[in-house]
Formats: structure tokens, C-alpha cells, sequence
């Protein structure tokens, strides 16, 4: 097993030979980022729970747990991780979900592992087993290390334990179906979601709008009926599919694109193949798009563009960044992995 | 030269008009400011950062002043530098449910704003009145609801940073997710130690259509913290949950005659909202815990006017303790729900050991706890004792599996606590990336996070 007196040793011996690492969860996010270089980390064997309070609404787990096994143990209590990260054929590890702050499809309602965590335990670039944050719902005390951790792919020490809120496993889901074009569902979704109905996500693809409800039976119910559409009869392959990106939409072979933006911005490309999660706040891009147009959109909307497949050899993948911006994350991360030992160039090739 | 960048009237340094700022919310740290500084608008900040950083000078960084661990205490050779005139709400978006504001604007400002639409924004710190969002984002500030909603970190979408040297930075995206490490997570609760913040994205949300509160009260401290856990552990997230001791009971029902049950032990108050369906659920399930953890009163609001007549006791609990002790000083730990009754019995303890009162009033729901304890500042050596006492209380927090600080941030208060939650190499990380965006240490010096040389010197103590 790669317990941490092991890693804490592996990462000595790095710094000392000045070789860059990179760190292996599941490896099921291999097509995340940047490809990169490095001596393997394992820490797909550093898993199990570490402590489970239920009534607390708390657990803590190693980092190589995978998210399907914290999802089962978390069952069994009738709780349930409330952001539904991909679990990737059961490899994905829960160090590697915040790593790269992944969420599915109820995120803008019920938050990202980001807003989940609570507190991690990392090995910094001095190689020290150090801890932030706690076990608590509040605590400020020292700068956010547990939080900045998240989406930063690796870059800035390894996690080995992670503290995370869970929630209660919604009594019932409904999914509303509605056939609608593609800038009609950007407005439906966006009044929708103005109302104070238990919306727990909203998404569309080709011609239809879906909307799910979740929480009791009787406030879900009443909800449903509140919405145009017809309830779909079984709407786990949806959600599942749009979690794990293993909807028809996202196996073509080609370009892949994600766009962050605000929600209320227009429909942009609209010739192009396009899938809407997060109430339209995240939308994917299918092929059918040049690159130039695209980089246009994104930046008058002042969203974030990702290349999610399909970027050349050696090419950015995740949104150009001020010098200013660069400069500050090139400090953290000097501050944080002052021999640059942890997986660089797996976010940008400057970092 | 700070004159030609701020005009005349906002750059103050006469002693009459510098008075005002040489404390914040916990008043037993006061310090006269270098000068006071009112700019208004990023553009100026960004100047008047420049300036300071090529001459060397601290920079202090405040908003309406409300803190209450003297993050805002002053620099006797800075600048204090003030936000209030950065106060325009620049853009709501009611279709994507957010707001673009300036640091000044004041929490409340916020919520009124945004009301007309049918949203609020959900951290409502019991400042909110004064408190500005600038202040509300250095310090993470929850509130009553943070419970269901989060504290300001989870409802802050980005924020525009002005670093010491005078760069703009715009981190986080006003989609849901910004891609890389987490900067607005890292700004959000630093204490205004690593970067000037000019601009906010707040999150704001549908307001609830129905909302209710169940009012109980206990015999035994105990029997309602476990009823804390009960209602948390049987799946229902209520939006607030709120307890009282006995001491704060007397006092706010004395102050504003809510109806409270002044023969209870504690008192918890339980809101739930949500659509009909929802509240009525909820009440259903809370009613019933409450019943099975031997509550000896109930009543749940049947009207808004109810409701707000409920919560008038708990939001007014401060000042009502303030009228039956000369002073109070409040502490803010938070640990797990699970270990209340145990940490309450210690404080009770250790309230006979110091011989001083201690009233409780606290977020029971998310373990955050507030108490107060009550001493004169006349008497000599009482503050002292308050301080000690405090002190043990943060300990307690920390041995319980908890922290020193859960909304109130480190500040000048905390910094000896620090020790009592992080080891010499956490502290080290945490000071590597404060050098790191702050190299020269001018921003917010002495606050926050003890520098290597303080650690040694208290661990030696």
C-alpha cells in the first residue's frame, strides 16, 4: 500500500533528483488536461473511509477511495455526495474528483465538490504531510488551502484525505420533458429556475428540455405538475449519461468543447452540435465549430472555454489567462511545489 | 501625493476625523491609522496600491468596520483604506440569478435590491444592516442561514482583485465553474491579507414561498442538543437552527417579549421553507423529534408576523445580554453537533472555575457556537479573565474536533489559537502563500496568520 510515510518519501526522492511526478488516482481523468510527463504517484491504493458520522452529515475518506464505492458506503445511511461526480466505470477516485473539480448534473443546486469540502490532508513540495480545514461546516481559520486545492489538477501537492459534507438522499425525482428549440430551452430553464421549485437539474439536447425535480414525494409531485411537459417514465439513463459524458452526444470521435458562461447569454453557433447542463451555464460543443468564431463567442460572453478532446500535441486546453492572473498562480505554485515536482504541465504548459 | 489619485476631501488625516476608524467590532484593540484613505473606484485603488507599494507603506484594507476579531484594527504607520465609497450595485441579473456589486454595499443593500425580482441572497451575517460584502468576502461571513445555503464562499461566483503591486485580477467565472486552482475560494475569508477586492458576483437565489418556524423549549441543555443532531440526522435541512441558554433566553425575552419559555433550559428555534409541500413536511418531521428528545413546550408560527416575533428574541440576543452585564466578549468555535452537550457542560464548568456568567447563543445547526461571556471592563484584571477564559473555550473547540474561528476570522484575536490548530509546518504553508501574493507582508500585516518568529515566541510561553 502507498501509505503516506511512502509517498512522503517518494516525493523527497523526486525533489532531490529534481523529476517531475504525476499523480495517479483511478486513472480515469487521463483525458483531462494536458498530457504530462512524470514518474507515476499511486494513489489508487490509498483508499477507505476514515472516519463516517452520519448524523453529522461528514465523512472522511483517503483519496484513492473511489467515488462508486463513497457513494455505496453513503447509501447504506440513505445519504448520498449531493454534486454527482462522474465515477467513470467505478475508477474515479474521490482525489482525484477534487483535483479537478468535477460535478454532474445537479451542481448549481446543490454545489460542486468544491463547496463540499470541508477539509483535505495534503503532501506540499517540501514534502510535509500537512492538514487543512477540519471537520466542521464552519471554519475560517488560515487561508482556504482545502478549496484552492480544488481544480488544480494535481498542480499544487497530493492529496491524501479528504473531509466532505454529504446529504440526504432526495425521497423522490421526477423528469419533466419538454420539446423546445435551443434558445427558447436557454430561457425556459433560466425563468424555471427563478421560481422556488426543488429543481435538482436542467439540460437540454436536441429539440427537448429536460427539468428534474427532486426531494419529498408529495413537494416533487405537486412541482411537476406545476411545469409543461410530460414526465419522463425512467430518467436515471439520462442523468447518469450526462454524468459520466457517456450520452451518444459526447462519443463521437472528434472535438470536444465545454463552455462556462452565465446562463442568460444568447445561443451562439447555433448551427453547431450542442448539449446544455446547468440550466445552460455549462454548454458542450459536438464537433461543428471553428475554433476562431468560437474563441470570439466565449470571450464577448466572459465565459471560460476547456478543449475537452481533440486539442493538438503540446496546445493549451483550458482558457487563456491575463499575465497578472499567470503571475499570481505561478507564485501559489512556487509557494506550494517550490521544485515544480507535481504534475507540470498538466493544467497549463507554463505551470 | 496620495492626494493627486483621491481627491482632497477623502484622503484624512487629521486625529478628530481619523477617530472613528481606530477600531472595529471588538473595540478592546484600538489604534490610531497612519491616514484614512476613501477611494472610489477600482482604478484608484489600483493607484493608491501602487503607490503604497513602491513606498513601501501597509495598507489595511476596511469596509463598515463590523468585524469582531479586530481584523480591521489599523496600522499606526498605513494606510487604512476604505470601501465604503465603492458602493454600487453595478448589474443584477435576475434570469441567472446574480449580481455584480462594489465592495461598499452593504449586505442588506443587497437583499433589497434583489427582492423586487423575487430573489435573495442568502448569507446573512447579524451585521448585515452595516456589514458590506467587501467585508463579508475577507472574513467568509455565514449567518443564520448558512445551513441550508452556505457561507460566502459558496454563494460568491467572482471577484475582482487588486494585488499589493497594483495588477487587476479577475478570478472565478459568473458561469458555475472557472476552470484551475480555486482562487476565489483562496481570496474569500483571507482577511484582506493577499489582495484588495474591488468588485463581487454574488449568487442569489429564489426566495422561499413558504417559511415556518417551530419554537421549543427543554428542561435539560442536553435533551436539546441531542434533538440538534436528531432533526440533522433524520435527512431534513432546515434553513435556520438556532439555540438559546437560559441566560439568553431571560435576557432577550426581558428585552423584547418574544414568548419564549423563560423556565426552559434551552430553546431552539427550527425554520424550514421551501415550497407548502416542503415546510409542511419538514414540520411534520421536526415536530416529532422534538416530541421524542422530551420537549417541553412547542409552537410552531403560524403567520409571517409569528415568525418574525420568534426570531426577534434570537436576533436581538446580543444587545440583550449587553443590558444585563457591562460588557461581553463573544467567541465563535464551532465543532461537530454531535459533541454540544459535551463542550456546553465544559463551558459551565469552566463559567464556575473563572467566575464569570457565560450566556450561549448559537448556529446549533452547523455547530457553530457563540458564547458570551459576561464580565465589567472596570473591574481590573476582569477583561484578562475574560480573554483566558475565552481561550480555554477555543481550546475545547479545537479538542472536540472542531476550530477556533467559524465566522469571525483570526484577526488580531485569534492569532495565539492558531498554534492550537495548526502545526509549525501548516503555519509555514499558510505564510509561504501569504509571501507569495503579499511579498513584502504590506498588506494587513499582523493579522490572520502568526509570522514564524510569533509562533516561536508563544510556544515557548
Amino acid at each position: 500500500m502507498n501509505a503516506p510515510a511512502e509517498l512522503l518519501e517518494q516525493v523527497r526522492a523526486a525533489v532531490a533528483k529534481q523529476r517531475p511526478l504525476c499523480v495517479i488516482g483511478g486513472n480515469s481523468k487521463k483525458h483531462i488536461g494536458r498530457e504530462q510527463a512524470g514518474d507515476p504517484v499511486d494513489m489508487s491504493s490509498w483508499a477507505g473511509v476514515v472516519d463516517y458520522q452520519p448524523e453529522e452529515l461528514v465523512i472522511t475518506v483517503r483519496a484513492g477511495t473511489t467515488v462508486s464505492g463513497l457513494q455505496k458506503v453513503l447509501a447504506e445511511e440513505n445519504q448520498v455526495l449531493a454534486s454527482e461526480p462522474p465515477e467513470f466505470g467505478g475508477k474515479a477516485t474521490v482525489g482525484g474528483t477534487l483535483a479537478c473539480n468535477l460535478s454532474g448534473p445537479s451542481r448549481p443546486w446543490q454545489g460542486s465538490i468544491r463547496d463540499h469540502v470541508l477539509g483535505v490532508r495534503i503532501i506540499n513540495g517540501n514534502a510535509e504531510h500537512l492538514r487543512f480545514g477540519g471537520e466542521v461546516m464552519k471554519n475560517v481559520a488560515g487561508y482556504d488551502v482545502s478549496r484552492l486545492m480544488a481544480g488544480a489538477m494535481g498542480t499544487l501537492g497530493i492529496l491524501t484525505e479528504v473531509t466532505l459534507k454529504v446529504a440526504p438522499r432526495p425521497e423522490a425525482t421526477v423528469t419533466v420533458r419538454r420539446p423546445v428549440g435551443a434558445s427558447e430551452a436557454l430561457r425556459a430553464m433560466n425563468d424555471l429556475c427563478r421560481t422556488p421549485l426543488p429543481v435538482s437539474g436542467a439540460c437540454w439536447h436536441d429539440g427537448d428540455m429536460y427539468v428534474r425535480l427532486a426531494g419529498p414525494a408529495s413537494a416533487v409531485a405537486a412541482a411537476a405538475n406545476r411545469i409543461d411537459g410530460s414526465s419522463l417514465p425512467d430518467d436515471r439513463e439520462l442523468w447518469s449519461g450526462l454524468r459520466e459524458m457517456s450520452l451518444p452526444f459526447f462519443a463521437d470521435a472528434g472535438d470536444l468543447w465545454c463552455v462556462s458562461l452565465r446562463s442568460t447569454r444568447d445561443h451562439f453557433m447555433p448551427d453547431a452540435n450542442w448539449l446544455f447542463d446547468w440550466r445552460g451555464a455549462r454548454r458542450w460543443l459536438a464537433a461543428g465549430g471553428d475554433r476562431d468564431t468560437l474563441d470570439r463567442h466565449v470571450q464577448e460572453a466572459g465565459g471560460e472555454l476547456w478543449h475537452v478532446r481533440g486539442a493538438k500535441n503540446g496546445a493549451e486546453v483550458f482558457p487563456g489567462r491575463s499575465e497578472a492572473y499567470r503571475t499570481m498562480l505561478l507564485r501559489l505554485k512556487q509557494a506550494l511545489d517550490p521544485d515544480g515536482i507535481f504534475n507540470p504541465g498538466r493544467l497549463y504548459s507554463w505551470m | 501625493m496620495l492626494r493627486e489619485i483621491v481627491d482632497d476631501h477623502h484622503v484624512v488625516s487629521a486625529a478628530e476625523s481619523k477617530r472613528p476608524f481606530e477600531c472595529d467590532g471588538l473595540p478592546v484593540y484600538r489604534q490610531m491609522p497612519g491616514l484614512v484613505v476613501m477611494p472610489s473606484s477600482t482604478e484608484e485603488v489600483r493607484q493608491v496600491m501602487r503607490l503604497c507599494h513602491q513606498r513601501k507603506v501597509p495598507v489595511v484594507v476596511r469596509g463598515a468596520g463590523t468585524g469582531l476579531s479586530g481584523g480591521a484594527l489599523p496600522h499606526p504607520d498605513g494606510v487604512l483604506l476604505s470601501l465604503t465609497r465603492l458602493a454600487k450595485i453595478l448589474e443584477i441579473d435576475p434570469g441567472a440569478g446574480l449580481a455584480r456589486v462594489q465592495p461598499g454595499v452593504t449586505n442588506l443593500a443587497i437583499g433589497e435590491a434583489c427582492a423586487p425580482h423575487g430573489l435573495f441572497y442568502a448569507p446573512d451575517p447579524s451585521s448585515q444592516i452595516a456589514c458590506t460584502i467587501g467585508g463579508n468576502v475577507a472574513e467568509n461571513a455565514g449567518g443564520v442561514h448558512c445551513l441550508k445555503y452556505g457561507l460566502t464562499v459558496h454563494n460568491v461566483l467572482q471577484l475582482t482583485v487588486v494585488t499589493v503591486d497594483g495588477e487587476i485580477v479577475t478570478v472565478g467565472c459568473d458561469g458555475m465553474a472557472s476552470f484551475g486552482p480555486d482562487l476565489v475560494a483562496l481570496m474569500t475569508g483571507s482577511e484582506g491579507m493577499l489582495g484588495v477586492v474591488t468588485e463581487v458576483t454574488v449568487r442569489l437565489l429564489p426566495q422561499p414561498p413558504h417559511c415556518q418556524v417551530v419554537l421549543a423549549s427543554f428542561d435539560e441543555l442536553e435533551h436539546a442538543g441531542d434533538a440538534v443532531t436528531a432533526v440533522i440526522a433524520e435527512g431534513i435541512v432546515p434553513a435556520g437552527f438556532e439555540m438559546m441558554d437560559s441566560h439568553a433566553i431571560r435576557a432577550a425575552e426581558d428585552y423584547v417579549g418574544a414568548g419564549y419559555d423563560t423556565d426552559a433550559a434551552a430553546l431552539l428555534l427550527c425554520e424550514l421553507d421551501g415550497t407548502e409541500e416542503e415546510v409542511r413536511y419538514g414540520i411534520e418531521q421536526v415536530t416529532a423529534v422534538f416530541r421524542r428528545h422530551s420537549a417541553r413546550s412547542m409552537r410552531v408560527s403560524q403567520d409571517e408576523a409569528e415568525r418574525l416575533l420568534f426570531w426577534k428574541g434570537r436576533k436581538s440576543a446580543f444587545p440583550a445580554v449587553g443590558r444585563i452585564s457591562p460588557d461581553y466578549y463573544c467567541m465563535d468555535g464551532t465543532i461537530p453537533r454531535r459533541m454540544l452537550s459535551r463542550v456546553l457542560t465544559d463551558i459551565s464548568r469552566l463559567s464556575g472555575e473563572y467566575g464569570l456568567r457565560v450566556a450561549n447563543v448559537f448556529h446549533a445547526g452547523d455547530g457553530n457556537m457563540h458564547p458570551l461571556i459576561l464580565f465589567d471592563q472596570s473591574v481590573p484584571g476582569e477583561l484578562q479573565k475574560a480573554e483566558a477564559f475565552g481561550a480555554e473555550i477555543l481550546r475545547l473547540c479545537v479538542a472536540a474536533g472542531g476550530c477556533i474561528t467559524g465566522e469571525h476570522g483570526v484577526g488580531v484575536e485569534k492569532l495565539e489559537q492558531m498554534l492550537d490548530q495548526f502545526s509549525d509546518a501548516e503555519l509555514a504553508q499558510l505564510n509561504a502563500i501569504k509571501d507569495a501574493l503579499d511579498p513584502g507582508a504590506l498588506l494587513n500585516p499582523g493579522k490572520g496568520v502568526p509570522t514564524l518568529k510569533r509562533c516561536q515566541e508563544y510556544r515557548s510561553v
